[in-house]
């Protein structure tokens, strides 16, 4: 079995990388599962991929990134959790087709996955999905369209993809049958 | 903003807390489980806020957190922490626990020693920060998310181990604040953990084992949170499989006719029997008889002494008034259409002992034998009924049978029983210049004398018997709910006899013009259909020392079976079988509406051999989605999907799999099998669900039972999938004995899954019985899976055993069956059951009421169905639709609810 992308540390360099953050913070991995922790100078440091993800986004002063209404924060949170416990959770063929078409129902009249603005949800999806999106096949991308158009959306967001290869798609269709 | 939880859902007790704790302004909506889910994520069980902008939050998380961002409590890395702790470790671990606990029966310590590690990681947490709470010393979102996690598995803190001092003072803290409290009590309290426990068996075992493992379970199997398996089991396992076919006792194979063996499990079998003057949809099919003749086959196989009875019921004022529209006579009616239910259960592969009719001389026997013995008991009473008569036709006149002015409103064409323009209840006598619809002669108001069965003085029998059936039987939880409410309501006299000539005639001076009423004299059919099938049926009828009995039915029939029949049986006193386990199926829809006879929505019984798609593979889907402990809807794209997804792909690619290997690598010859560790294992994961398998069809979980089936092939495989046969075949020694045994082992399997699925798929086990040549005797289910296809067994020509279903092909099947209905009524399961409610008229909100408008509905759907397959005028099939409009929104205001809504498409929950 291919094995997943954890959520880890290597995600979370890329997130320091792109909220533009000095490098300097430490991280273990915690259990089985390899869970990210960040060790901090007071205390016995913060665990889990949500956890961290959000604490750097607010040392770096960018709060606008986890929402700034009561809904949209509420909206991210869900969303970093869809992305803790049913992407990074699921490792089947048919987990990864569930999540493909949730996502493809919920993007279809959206631009992100909190509406209309980029979150941190946004970024931790891309890097969630993003060993499934490479091995997609042509007509797999068009099948889950708003997934596609989404996650190139994303990909193309300045720093985000950085050393992570380019996902290609294909601008006509086709499939036209494809349901 | 609106917050939908289903009652049970285990995560409704959070969002609840949550609302609570930050006081939140949300409506609250119990939500029915069927209803279609706020946002597409989520199952309809699963709690959903939609907020005053449309968007819709389903994660229970997220929830809560919502609540408490509402009012000002930004989350903070610690609040973050803890509820991602909950996500990803404790609630899998959780659930996980409570299912051990309330579908497997662990104790509940047991599964408080699952979360061992979990609850330390709390106790810890709480003794290091030394504060009251999790996230500091006031309580904070993730107390509540935690506690609600917790809660179902532990209920107080008296379960935790008293070493976790500080988890007990916060568990204990929390479960007494107003909020917790409050959320407990209306999500759990009135049944307490049988709510979830209802939750929780809609979810086959294995939906729990798709969920997360908690890293901390020592050991892991692949598929995460299955539960792990001891060495005992292990060892167990590989005993019995080593012991082959020697150790199945051989199949039993009853004498005919079957009768009560001394010594061995008697089970005595009937469905409700379907009126006859109409052809059964899939719901009837489902509803009783598929029902009941899975759960026969099961019986057979485990070589419980079966007899399986049904037949038409076939007396009333439905046949009369089909024969007088088909101009034929009752009886050529009755021939008609019992012709064509056996033809439709035929052809569905239903295997009655005796399919029988209740218009035969012994019903009429046995049925007046039984009045006699409660006449001369004095269980009945006589009282005289004002009713319209005709003189020319010297008859009374059923309410169907007299028309004229309507009393309240005027409308010239009131029925004797309402009237379709106001839709009010009339009793017949009040109507105004009444009519005799037959030779439109004018009735007269006589005096007809009725006998009633004395119901209140026979419940001092029926709630002792009632008491120890229900401790002894299995009645599903609707049964016993219905049975219940009908005894709360105080039992009335009810009317036994009416003045009509199609019906077993009353064998008393002064009623030789009457006969029984359908609802006295169909449950006796079950003994004079009997009684057809052997002349020894008292035998099975007067024998509940030897015999278990079993009725299966749709809902709307379970007073008839456990109240009303019970009575005439005790107050006869003459040693009856009375019904041990009463199964009840819920309704099931039909896409996203109702089976509407109306609109010709919906498959029926004759039509479904015309699709093209076997009779195995419909047996299949509609177990599948048996409607058990809730409604369920039938859909054609679900159904492709099933096909090609359980079926096709995973258990007949097994089957088909294991079957090729042999023929193809072994010369069709079953190789030697040298199990290694991962196959005992293996071995002990098969044995663990065939087990769960048999302790769900004890129970007549059927639908349930289904799913052990397809988790076994999973698990076949999976294990071909990681084994590789095909490689192995080609490489050294080592690699092709490994390929050997894989291919033993999985073929060994396949035919243990032909014998598991034969009550649900007969002709599909047979196939597969074919091509393995699985010995006859081997055709039996025990609690142990057994090699038996040892080394040296030869299979014959193995070929595919389904066939995928297209979209196309299903799509058309779709537009001819129908859809884009908009006003249906559903068609209850039982509908053709329901017999004609007893004369007088009930209050609203009165089951009888009800009952009566339902058939009416029913009875005047498929009448307009009729007229539009015959191509009748517009004029006159647009009143038959008004009609059946004015019916329906009598019944919903008989239901108690707004006509102006469409019906709610799932039954309001009891």
């Amino acid at each position: 079995m291919a094995a997943a992308a954890r959520p880890g540390v290597e995600e979370l360099a890329l997130l320091e990388k792109l909220l533009g953050l000095p490098r300097g913070n430490k991280y273990g991995v915690q259990g089985e599962r390899k869970i990210p922790v960040l060790q901090t100078n007071n205390g016995p440091g913060l665990t889990g991929l949500m956890t961290i993800a959000a604490h750097l986004v607010k040392q770096a002063k960018k709060d606008q990134l986890l929402g700034s209404t009561a809904e949209e924060k509420a909206v991210v949170q869900q969303w970093l959790e869809y992305r803790v416990t049913q992407v990074d959770g699921g490792s089947s063929k048919e987990d990864t087709t569930t999540i493909l078409k949730n996502l493809n129902i919920h993007l279809e009249d959206k631009v992100y996955l909190a509406g209309n603005t980029f979150t941190l949800a946004d970024i931790l999806m891309y890097y969630g999905l993003h060993h499934i999106m490479v091995d997609l096949t042509v007509q797999e991308k068009e099948k889950y369209l708003n997934v596609s158009r989404w996650f190139n959306h994303i990909q193309h967001y300045p720093g985000v993809r950085q050393h992570l290869s380019n996902v290609t798609f294909i601008k006509n269709r086709l499939y036209t049958n494809a349901h | 903003m609106r917050l939908r939880v289903a009652p049970g859902g285990p995560a409704a007790l959070k969002v609840l807390a949550a609302a609570g704790a930050a006081a939140a302004p949300v409506r609250l909506v119990w939500g029915d489980p069927l209803e279609r889910p706020l946002a597409s994520l989520s199952p309809p069980w699963v709690p959903a806020l939609e907020l005053d902008s449309g968007t819709v939050l389903f994660s229970p998380n997220a929830i809560c957190q919502f609540f408490f961002l509402a009012r000002g409590e930004e989350p903070t890395d610690l609040t973050n922490q803890w509820l991602e702790w909950e996500a990803t470790e404790l609630q899998p671990a959780a659930s996980a626990a409570l299912y051990a606990q309330l579908v497997h029966g662990k104790k509940g310590l047991e599964a408080v020693e699952a979360l061992g590690q979990l609850l330390d990681h709390i106790e810890q947490n709480l003794t290091r920060r030394g504060t009251a709470y999790l996230a500091g010393d006031t309580k904070s979102v993730a107390d509540v998310v935690v506690w609600g996690a917790l809660f179902p598995v532990l209920q107080d803190e008296t379960s935790l181990p008293s070493e976790l001092q500080a988890l007990r003072t916060w568990f204990q803290n929390m479960t007494l604040s107003e909020a917790c409290r409050k959320a407990a009590d209306s999500v759990l309290m009135p049944k307490a953990l049988l709510e979830f426990k209802s939750y929780l068996q809609k979810h086959p075992p294995p939906c729990v084992a798709t969920e997360r493992a908690t890293s901390n379970e020592p050991e892991q199997e692949e598929d995460g949170s299955e539960r792990a398996l001891t060495e005992e089991e292990i060892t167990a396992a590989v005993d019995a499989w080593a012991r082959g076919v020697a150790a199945l006792p051989k199949p039993w194979k009853p004498q005919k006719p079957v009768l009560p063996v001394e010594g061995m499990r008697n089970v005595l079998i009937t469905s409700a029997l379907p009126y006859v003057n109409n052809v059964p949809h899939l719901g009837n099919i489902i509803g009783c008889v598929l029902s009941a003749d899975t759960f026969a086959r099961y019986c057979r196989l485990r070589n419980w002494n079966t007899l399986y009875v049904c037949g038409t019921d076939e007396y009333g004022t439905a046949t009369e008034t089909k024969a007088m529209e088909e101009g034929l006579t009752p009886q050529e009616i009755c021939n008609k259409y019992n012709a064509i239910h056996a033809d439709i259960y035929r052809w569905f592969d239903i295997s009655f002992d005796y399919f029988g009719r209740t218009t035969t001389p012994h019903q009429t026997t046995i049925a007046q034998d039984i009045f006699q013995r409660l006449l001369a008991r004095g269980f009945l009473l006589q009282d005289t009924v004002e009713q319209l008569r005709c003189e020319d036709c010297q008859r009374f006149l059923a309410d169907r049978f007299v028309e004229g002015v309507c009393p309240f409103c005027n409308y010239e064409e009131a029925r004797g029983d309402q009237c379709d323009k106001c839709g009010k209840l009339i009793n017949a006598v009040e109507l105004k210049n009444p009519q005799c619809k037959l030779c439109r002669g004018v009735p007269v108001v006589k005096t007809t004398q009725h006998l009633f069965l004395d119901l209140p003085k026979l419940e001092e029998r029926l709630e002792p018997w009632l008491e120890q059936s229900w401790a002894t039987g299995d009645w599903t939880a609707n049964a016993r709910y219905i049975t219940r409410s009908w005894i709360r309501d105080g039992l009335k006299p009810r009317c036994i006899t009416r003045d009509l000539k199609w019906g077993t005639p009353v064998p008393l001076d002064g009623f030789q013009d009457k006969v029984f009423y359908v609802w006295f004299d169909a449950p006796i059919g079950y003994l004079s259909i009997t009684a057809n099938y052997t002349d020894q049926w008292e035998r099975w009828w007067k024998n509940p020392q030897q015999v278990e009995l079993y009725n299966f039915m749709a809902k709307d029939n379970v007073p008839f079976h456990s109240v009303i029949f019970p009575c005439s049986l005790l107050g006869a006193d003459d040693n009856y079988t009375l019904v041990n386990h009463l199964i009840a199926t819920e309704y099931l829809n039909y896409e996203d509406g109702k089976f509407s006879k109306s609109r010709g929505v919906g498959v029926f019984g004759d039509m479904a051999k015309d699709t093209g798609i076997p009779a195995d593979i419909w047996r299949f889907y509609l177990l599948y989605l048996r409607p058990e402990g809730q409604d369920s809807a039938f859909s054609w794209s679900d159904l492709m999907l099933k096909n090609n997804s359980e079926l096709l792909n995973n258990l007949g690619n097994f089957i088909n799999r294991a079957g090729m290997f042999v023929c193809k690598f072994f010369g069709g010859v079953v190789p030697d099998m040298v199990l290694t560790l991962d196959d005992k294992r293996l071995l002990a994961r098969v044995t663990l669900e065939l087990r769960q398998y048999h302790q769900l069809l004890e129970k007549v979980r059927i639908r349930d039972a289904l799913r052990c089936i397809l988790s076994i092939s999973r698990h076949g495989n999976q294990y071909i999938q990681v084994n590789e046969p095909w490689k192995r075949i080609k490489g050294d020694e080592k690699d092709r004995q490994r390929a050997g045994t894989v291919t033993g082992v999985a073929v060994n399997m396949a035919s243990m899954l032909a014998i598991m699925l034969q009550p649900y798929m007969p002709s599909v086990s047979l196939a597969i019985q074919g091509q393995l040549r699985i010995p006859p005797d081997c055709f039996i289910l025990s609690h142990d899976f057994t090699c038996t296809l040892p080394a040296g067994h030869c299979v014959g020509t193995v070929s595919p055993l389904f066939q995928k279903l297209e979209n196309d092909q299903v799509e058309s099947l779709r537009k001819r069956f129908g859809g884009g209905q908009t006003e249906d009524v559903a068609v209850k399961p039982q509908a053709e059951q329901t017999h004609p409610a007893p004369a007088t008229l009930g209050a609203p909100g009165d089951p009888q009421l009800i009952q009566e408008l339902t058939e009416k509905v029913a009875k005047q759907g498929n009448y307009v169905r009729q007229l539009k397959a015959n191509k009748a005028e517009k004029g006159e099939v647009d009143t038959e639709v008004a009609k059946l409009l004015e019916l329906k929104k009598q019944l919903l205001l008989a239901e108690g609810k707004s006509p102006e809504v469409p019906v709610p498409k799932g039954k309001r929950k009891k």
